[in-house]
């Protein structure tokens, strides 16, 4: 029978951040440019440039470093991490070893069994990012892009604290979602804003003592993280139970097979040789400054949680699904403050727009509606104009294309007919029509009066109140 | 010289550095480093706990710039030296991490 063992995971989370220009050159950090064309002499590392630090990564590593409750460093600096790979043109990677500029911080997270846990944060550092290889399928070489060379990074190291694959994904949530209010990051998973190497090993229950870890990359999403925890956990029990050893290597996941491969040998173990860089001088951080950043942050999620529920009267259901996405919780706020009927919002971003964003594969992210839009809407449906039912149809159109509703009512004739004398001679009609369902009626089966109902609609082009509606009907035909 | 450099330190060494040494050459860094260490041995006799611990040379700190984009297209300068070039990049030999 095989012992009873325990998982130990620590992360390390990768964050590009949202700066215009790199680290330490004026080049822009804007994507899709073309092959090399945001480059210059410091970003690719030619002998004599001289690199210098952008204020803003310094603010941002500060933000999140104060959003994560950690001690920020006053008198930090830059190390060389050495190193041979075509992608790094320096031959070294300007990071921070000896001084990161936050250290031993901490995040709450939620666990499975309704509790909160403590996840420590050892430190954050600031960095730079590598180029990108493109591999050539046909020729036996490789193109090197430095667009993303000098890109700024954080690394967000966590203690050895969780357990599993659900704590894992908790933390990595409440951390993306901390950085993505701050608006440091955007980010995004699958397109390498964000990325996490896991630290995993395993040790019998009870141990105190940590087992042999081993490293592993290339985890593009939350499913993919999941996965590969599942298997490197199997992976190495299986080795203790068979009376194997884990060897300490970097080892890289392939989803699509579901496997993980060593990257690197015992042999070529790593040896960076890191030294202070001479190009750059010490950052100082005053208390002042300290207390700029801290008097600049933005509402948290906790507290915006909070604050939804007591300002604007929501549920705890709404505030806390609004408040998941950043965008939606922007998306909501603008909208309500325009309509200032809040739960109608909240129903609207929660109804309608989820569906359709989940229909069309879509991020909340990728929402390209403006809340004046969906307000009028809202307003639209609020004073009689279009009933609900053509609202959602407006709506589809408002979420593709962000028209005007208002105009493209008009437009469309999709106006709510409160004519009551409309009304009653297209119902006259309708009961002559049907004598089989009025009939039903008569004899008590109530509900053929939905098929009056939905016939009136169908011959108002939907464009009736169905509220008046049944009225008139059940009035017509009580006196039939 | 007090410190004596191995044969599989310089090797090693030699690996990180991606060099290739000659023995001749393998000799003369030996006797180079030796050389170096025991420098640092005679530094480390100096009673150094009441010293702050040095950053940089240069008393100066926070020299910032300001997140404004400065640059642009570099690519034909970036490229003017490449010994081999296709498609906008530099063309490497091909690297396979694994």
């Amino acid at each position: 029978m095989r012992k009873l063992y325990e998982t130990v995971i620590g992360l390390e989370v990768h964050v590009e951040l949202a700066t215009k220009t790199k680290i330490f050159c004026g080049c822009s950090t804007a994507f899709g440019g073309a092959p090399n064309s945001h480059t210059c002499p410091v970003c690719t590392g030619m002998p004599g440039s001289l690199p210098v630090l952008n204020k803003q990564v310094v603010e941002y590593a500060m933000a999140v470093g104060l959003a994560t409750n950690c001690d920020i460093t006053r008198d930090c600096k830059f190390d060389r991490k050495n190193y041979f790979y075509p992608d790094n043109p320096q031959n070294y990677q300007i990071s921070q070893l000896y001084l990161p500029i936050c250290r031993n911080g901490s995040i709450e997270i939620e666990t499975e069994s309704g509790g909160t846990k403590h996840i420590g944060i050892h430190e954050i550092h600031m960095e730079e990012d590598a180029g990108k290889l493109i591999h050539d399928e046909w020729e036996d070489c490789s193109y090197v892009d430095f667009n993303r060379s000098g890109v700024p990074l954080i690394e967000i190291v966590s203690e050895p604290d969780m357990r599993s694959a659900e704590e894992v994904i908790a933390y990595l949530d409440k951390l993306r979602l901390i950085v993505q209010y701050l608006g440091a990051s955007d980010c995004k998973l699958q397109e390498g804003s964000m990325r996490a190497d896991v630290n995993l090993s395993v040790r019998e229950a009870g141990s105190k003592t940590f087992g042999t870890r081993t490293e592993m990359k290339n985890l593009n999403s939350f499913k993919a993280i999941t996965r590969a925890i599942e298997h490197e956990k199997n992976r190495q029990i299986d080795l203790l139970e068979s009376g194997e050893k884990v060897i300490q290597e970097t080892r890289r996941w392939d989803d699509v097979k579901e496997y993980s491969y060593a990257m690197r040998s015992k042999e070529d173990a790593q040896d960076y040789r890191y030294f202070p860089d001479p190009d750059l001088v010490p950052v100082h951080i005053s208390e002042e400054w300290i207390q700029e950043v801290k008097a600049r942050q933005p509402e948290l999620r906790t507290e915006k949680l909070l604050r939804y529920q007591s300002e604007y009267g929501l549920p705890f259901y709404d505030a806390d699904i609004l408040t998941g996405t950043k965008k939606l919780a922007d998306l909501f706020e603008a909208t309500a403050k325009i309509s200032s009927k809040p739960k109608k919002v909240s129903n609207w971003i929660m109804g309608e727009t989820m569906r359709l964003l989940k229909e069309s594969g879509m991020e909340p992210e990728e929402i390209r509606f403006s809340p004046e839009n969906l307000a009028k809407l809202i307003e639209l449906v609020d004073n009689g104009t279009v009933n609900g039912s053509v609202a959602k149809e407006v709506f589809e159109v408002v979420f593709a294309e962000d028209i005007d509703p208002a105009v493209y009512v008009e437009e469309k004739g999709l106006k709510t007919v409160h004519d009551e004398g409309a009304l009653r001679s297209t119902i006259d009609r309708v009961i002559k029509e049907n004598p089989k369902s009025v009939e039903d009626y008569q004899n008590g089966k109530q509900k053929a009066i939905g098929f009056l109902v939905g016939q009136t609609m169908k011959a108002m082009k939907g464009k009736a109140n169905p509220g008046m509606v049944n009225e008139i009907l059940k009035e017509v035909l009580s006196q039939l | 010289m007090a410190n004596i450099i191995s044969d599989e330190t310089i090797a090693y060494v030699g690996i990180l550095a991606k060099l290739e040494l000659s023995e001749e050459e393998k000799e003369r860094a030996r006797k180079d480093m030796g050389e170096m260490l025991d420098y640092i041995d005679q530094l480390n006799e100096l009673d150094t706990s009441a010293v702050e611990p040095m950053s940089h040379v240069f008393p100066v700190n926070n020299v910032f710039r300001e997140d404004v984009v400065t640059n642009g297209d570099g690519r034909n300068d970036t490229l003017a030296n490449a010994p081999f070039k296709k498609d906008g990049g530099f063309e490497v030999p091909k690297t396979v991490t694994g």
